[in-house]
């Protein structure tokens, strides 16, 4: 069976294949020519039906109009161009496939062969020859006859990764008093006084906008400005937030004293989980859902989570009214928004 | 079973004579409410038409809602919800419901065009509320499609899918398709928030804002798909489970073809 000599041959060589001990019935096309010759015209016909379709398709895409619609029976109107493509190729490489199964089917050897595999385990005269030029190599180095450069070796290597660690740590230098990448995770653009403007119409909001079951998408009215400045989405990432209003007998508790006006509430729209954006509010029940992974949030109880895997409410962001009576930030989030990260605490 | 008396009492006789007197009961109902509405056919809230409101909602809505809208231990109070509300829940054949369900479904509406409005004028004339958009606002010839659709993705998208096909809320709860909705029906749900769905004002959405999102919608609902088969527009889930089962089908057929013994 296994052919311990030839345990370095290459696999596949032909000595490695044996003709199975199996009784062998020849294929049609074995012992009759002319069936043979038939097998070989299917595959060069297969192979050609295959060289025509990929032609149609070069034809359909110079042919057909990009708007051009064909009603099918199932699926109704379609575009006629991606259905002439998508047919024309996927036709085409099938019948590549198909081809080159009937070849190897019909045409190549059908006789059963057993391919041997070789035992894993070396030879015992390799293994202890091996074991022989290890401990002769040990002996000669003074590996272990002199500790002293052992132990530095190993030291040096040790410290090896070390430069890439502290490198790794300073990929993000904060410029010159600007805030460490814990602090930038830990704060928003929101502060004291920042109008709350409602998203893509971008319109400050008053009180008495927001009806009761009412939600709003918003974001800081400095935040076009902040992007431009900072070249990134990061404040918008971070500082989205919605309004939701419910009657204030409804409220249980808030996060913080006031922090709410009139059961307008503000709460980040990002998932304490993974960060999602989340606006999937129930007005009957309080409750914001993120789709991503079911966490369930009930705004008119701190935030508090009432199901799924996030381990922290959803922070609150305090509001107020300014002088003209538009909604605004008492001040920024006093708890980081989104996910949790390692130095979070 | 030849005898004259089996004959008489043939099993089918009753059946027809049950069918006949409902046929004469649903003609002689069909011509009285064909002469109401071209009586009442584009009057404004009249007398009339809160008194026929009233007698209509003593009729469908009070046994639940109670007997002056106040509401019940089963049903909400309707005072204050507006004429659009009324509209909506009853036009979209949610209300009266079915059943005591977790959320109204869409259904053939069990009132007509006029029935409805009066209802509307009586819940409106108990207190203000939202009131039923005018032609004017529900006019999407000016809309801003592009706008619309950020509108939509934004405020609406979160619950209803990316497509409007509906998605699913929380303990059976579910934000329905959109493909059936009507621009009166979608202006309408903005402005009453009906069940889960919150309130989409004025004061946050303007009439521009909401025909903006209307055209989308109109626009999703009119749009061809250009690949074939949509798969329900749901994402992941039905094209996962279509490709997995299709094919894994595929895949097995192919190697039981390529693996099979030949003559």
């Amino acid at each position: 069976m296994s052919d311990i000599t030839k345990a370095t041959g290459t696999p596949g060589a032909e000595a490695d294949f044996a003709t199975a001990d199996v009784p062998h019935h020849p294929r049609r096309t074995d012992v009759d020519p002319r069936a043979a010759k038939r097998a070989e015209r299917q595959v060069a016909g297969l192979f050609s039906v295959a060289a025509l379709f990929l032609l149609v398709a070069v034809v359909a895409y110079v042919v057909i109009p990009v708007d051009a619609g064909v009603n099918l029976p199932l699926a109704g109107p379609v575009g006629a161009l991606n259905l002439a493509l998508g047919l024309s190729m996927g036709l085409g490489i099938l019948c590549i496939g198909l081809g080159a199964i009937h070849w190897a089917r019909k045409l190549m050897p059908g006789t059963e062969v057993v391919g041997s595999r070789h035992e894993m385990r070396s030879p015992d005269e390799e293994r202890a020859e091996a074991i022989a030029a290890f401990e002769r190599g040990l002996a000669d180095s003074g590996f272990a006859s002199r500790p002293i450069i052992r132990r530095t070796l190993l030291g040096a290597l040790v410290l090896v990764p070390l430069p890439l660690v502290v490198m790794l740590r300073d990929l993000y230098t904060a410029p010159e008093g600007a805030p460490s990448p814990v602090e930038q995770l830990s704060m928003t653009i929101w502060g004291e006084g920042v109008r709350i403007v409602s998203d893509v119409a971008e319109r400050p909001l008053k009180l008495e906008d927001i009806p009761v079951g009412g939600l709003v998408a918003a974001s800081p009215e400095n935040l076009q400005e902040v992007e431009e400045a900072e070249g990134n989405l990061n404040a918008r990432a971070k500082a989205a937030i919605i309004l939701v209003r419910m009657d204030p007998s409804e409220i249980v508790s808030q996060q913080g004293e006031g922090w709410g006006l009139e059961g307008v509430l503000a709460f980040s729209k990002i998932c304490t989980h993974v960060g999602c954006p989340i606006a999937l509010y129930e007005q009957r029940t309080h409750h914001l859902l993120c789709p991503c992974h079911q966490s369930t949030f009930d705004l008119a109880d701190s935030g508090n989570v009432v199901f799924g895997p996030a381990a922290r409410r959803m922070p609150q962001l305090p509001i107020t009214v300014d002088e003209e009576g538009f909604l605004v930030a008492q001040s920024d989030f006093q708890e980081p928004v989104g996910p949790s990260f390692w130095e979070r605490g | 079973m030849n005898t004259p008396v089996a004959r008489r009492r043939h099993p089918a006789a009753l059946l027809l004579l049950l069918l006949g007197a409902l046929a004469v009961i649903a003609t002689a109902y069909a011509l009285v409410q064909t002469s109401g509405s071209a009586r009442a056919a584009g009057a404004p809230a009249s007398e009339t038409q809160v008194d026929q409101g009233k007698s209509l909602y003593l009729e469908g809505c009070a046994s639940c809602h109670g007997l002056n809208a106040e509401g019940t231990a089963v049903a909400p109070s309707l005072i204050g919800v507006g004429a659009a509300s009324v509209h909506f829940q009853v036009a979209t054949g949610r209300m009266p419901l079915a059943a005591p369900v977790v959320q109204a479904e869409r259904k053939a509406p069990q009132y007509d065009e006029e029935q409805i409005l009066a209802m509307a004028a009586y819940i409106a004339s108990l207190a203000p509320g939202p009131a039923i958009p005018t032609a004017e606002q529900l006019d999407t010839t000016n809309a801003d499609l592009a706008r619309g659709g950020e509108l939509f993705r934004t405020n609406c998208a979160q619950c209803h899918n990316f497509a409007g096909k509906g998605a699913a809320l929380t303990q059976g709860k579910y934000a329905p398709s959109l493909m059936e909705s009507t621009p009166q029906e979608m202006y309408e749900a903005m402005l009453t928030g009906p069940q889960n769905m919150p309130v989409f004002g004025d004061g946050t959405l303007t009439t521009e804002d909401k025909q903006d999102i209307i055209a989308y919608i109109g626009h999703l609902q009119d749009q061809t798909q250009p690949g074939g088969f949509s798969l329900g527009s749901f994402g992941p889930v039905t094209e996962g489970a279509f490709l997995f089962t299709a094919g894994v089908a595929l895949l097995a057929a192919a190697a039981i073809w390529i693996g099979a013994k030949l003559r």
